[in-house]
């Protein structure tokens, strides 16, 4: 991985995700259409859209959880169809739904993690007790998980997601059901990763807000197909001097607002949703 | 990574990690465990008291209740591990499952360690049966070898069931409908086996199917190893490759479907 600083564009930083037509489809229906999509080192990049959009089938293909219609996709440098397992150990994942073991305590949490990504046994207690320092939880360290409000459990899914120092890190609505000071949190522990360990972030969002504040770059999903690729002034200068992501994101979706009253197509979107996360 | 013992190492870690962390959940909350030791005893206490009435029932010269105790103990391991599917369905529901997918923790460590578990919850099950079996007078046997062996007839029994029960979750993927077939399984693996009655007596169609039934060879192998001056009609041996091809098959299966539940 290259050394450039963080934000440094003049450089020309390698793809740490790249996906060529990558493509899903469920009973004909395409949820992922010919995704192109370049992620770059060390940056934070959003993929914004909205529910049923295509956002979490994208993820599940990159986090090789559900295997590709068609089209390629290296992540980290490895190839997700032909090496999934070399992919799993150089990512990591939090997903939208709760993946830390309410009835387990935040300790754990992340020893299981330690142990199912094969950190070297000495380096286990050090990088446990650095986690849960670093995420504000080390006081509650041996308490269920199941008693932690709603920004506690989602920096415990962080930590230990991140505890094998993975070179990428990807976000499925990480600050859904957040208030703002929890949601502020969040933000600035997925920055202190990027600026600490060079982690390269992938996060989902439909909140324009996190879009703006968090990412460098973000992609706008719509239909299954990237829509636009840019910095977040970059989308809005396309619109007008005081455009914000919003209407950027109004405008790509708005063709679909109007037509989007037919029932099939919302029960569609809906099931989508649900089965497919 | 090149270096086997490594790996292997480092797989039985993956599969310690699984294991570990369903033990500690037991731990944190045991009422399961409280609640599950009620079975057992209603079985022996009233099922079994009356039906020592009947005359030549265990068909050989061992008491009934003798007769019945290590069936009444692989029957509480089964219905224990049989309801393994729901936890699966519940943690794919909840996301946790997730976290086990998207780690590069092979698929069959993650099965073995869920089977893992579910023998050790079994062996809690073993000492509320012992403990009964102790108060009713059963001619248990204490000898350690045959402790050690009913321990390792248990954790094989109630893996194989559990990864089983895994394999229906994974067809079935929700909880309503793994409710209504967990029920319909349970009551012929039971029944159809020699858990409460000798096959000897079985019409011949349900015979044959007791003798495809790897329920019958754990209630055999234990009814031999748990009492005193019992013998094992297929031979231990024979009992344990049964059940260990049972497992293998079974593990081997789940290895396959289990990623599928996060898709």
């Amino acid at each position: 991985m290259p050394d450039s600083p963080p934000g440094d564009r003049s450089a020309t930083p390698a793809l740490v995700i790249e996906t060529q037509a990558l493509s899903k489809s469920y009973d004909g229906h395409l949820a992922v259409d010919r995704v192109d999509l370049q992620v770059r080192a060390r940056e934070i990049f959003g993929l914004i859209g909205p529910n049923g959009a295509g956002k979490s089938t994208l993820i599940k293909m990159l986090t090789t959880l559900l295997p590709p219609t068609s089209g390629e996709a290296q992540v980290a440098g490895c190839d997700i169809r032909r090496a999934p397992r070399a992919v799993r150990e150089r990512i990591g994942y939090v997903p939208q739904l709760l993946s830390a073991d309410g009835a387990l305590t935040g300790y754990e949490n992340l020893l299981l993690s330690a142990r199912l990504y094969l950190i070297p046994r000495a380096e286990r207690e050090p990088r446990i007790r650095e986690a849960l320092h670093r995420t504000g939880l080390a006081d509650a360290a041996d308490r269920l998980a199941r008693q932690y409000s709603g920004g506690m459990v989602r920096r415990l899914e962080i930590a230990q997601s991140t505890l094998h120092r993975p070179p990428v890190l990807i976000m499925d609505e990480p600050t859904v059901g957040l208030d703002p000071v929890a949601r502020h949190q969040v933000w600035q522990h997925v920055r202190d990763l990027r600026d600490r360990y060079g982690t390269t972030i992938l996060v989902t969002t439909h909140v324009m807000e996190e879009a703006e504040a968090l990412c460098d770059r973000v992609g706008i999903l719509h239909q299954g197909r990237l829509e636009k690729v840019g910095t977040p002034a970059e989308l809005c200068a396309e619109i007008g001097p005081d455009a914000t992501l919003d209407d950027v994101f109004a405008r790509v979706a708005g063709a679909d607002v109007e037509t989007e009253g037919d029932f099939r197509g919302v029960r569609l979107a809906r099931r989508a949703e649900r089965e497919h996360g | 990574m090149a270096d086997p013992l490594r790996r292997i190492g480092g797989y039985l870690t993956q599969v310690q990690a699984v294991a570990d962390a369903e033990i500690r959940k037991l731990v944190h909350d045991p009422n399961e465990l409280l609640t599950r030791a009620i079975q057992p005893a209603i079985w022996l206490l009233l099922f079994g008291e009356v039906m020592a009435q009947v005359r030549g029932l265990s068909g050989s010269n061992i008491r009934y209740l003798d007769f019945l105790a290590p069936g009444i103990l692989a029957q509480s391991v089964l219905f224990a591990a049989i309801f393994y599917g729901i936890a699966a369905i519940w943690e794919r529901d909840l996301g946790v499952l997730h976290r086990y997918m998207v780690s590069p923790a092979p698929r069959s460590a993650i099965v073995l360690g869920k089977a893992v578990s579910s023998g050790v919850r079994g062996l809690s099950q073993a000492v509320v049966v012992y403990l009964l079996a102790g108060a009713l007078g059963i001619a248990i046997d204490l000898n350690p070898l045959n402790l050690l062996g009913v321990i390792g007839l248990i954790a094989l029994g109630s893996g194989l069931f559990s990864t089983f029960s895994l394999i229906i979750a994974c067809i079935v993927r929700t909880r309503e409908r793994f409710m209504g077939i967990g029920q319909v399984l349970t009551m012929p693996i039971f029944f159809a086996s020699n858990a409460i009655y000798p096959i000897d007596i079985m019409p011949a169609w349900l015979r044959t199917i007791s003798l495809l039934n790897p329920l019958t060879y754990e209630v055999d192998a234990l009814r031999a190893l748990m009492l005193r001056g019992a013998a094992s009609k297929f031979g231990i041996g024979l009992d344990c490759l049964v059940l260990v091809a049972f497992s293998t098959v079974f593990v081997a299966i789940a290895t396959r479907t289990y990623p599928r539940m996060t898709r």
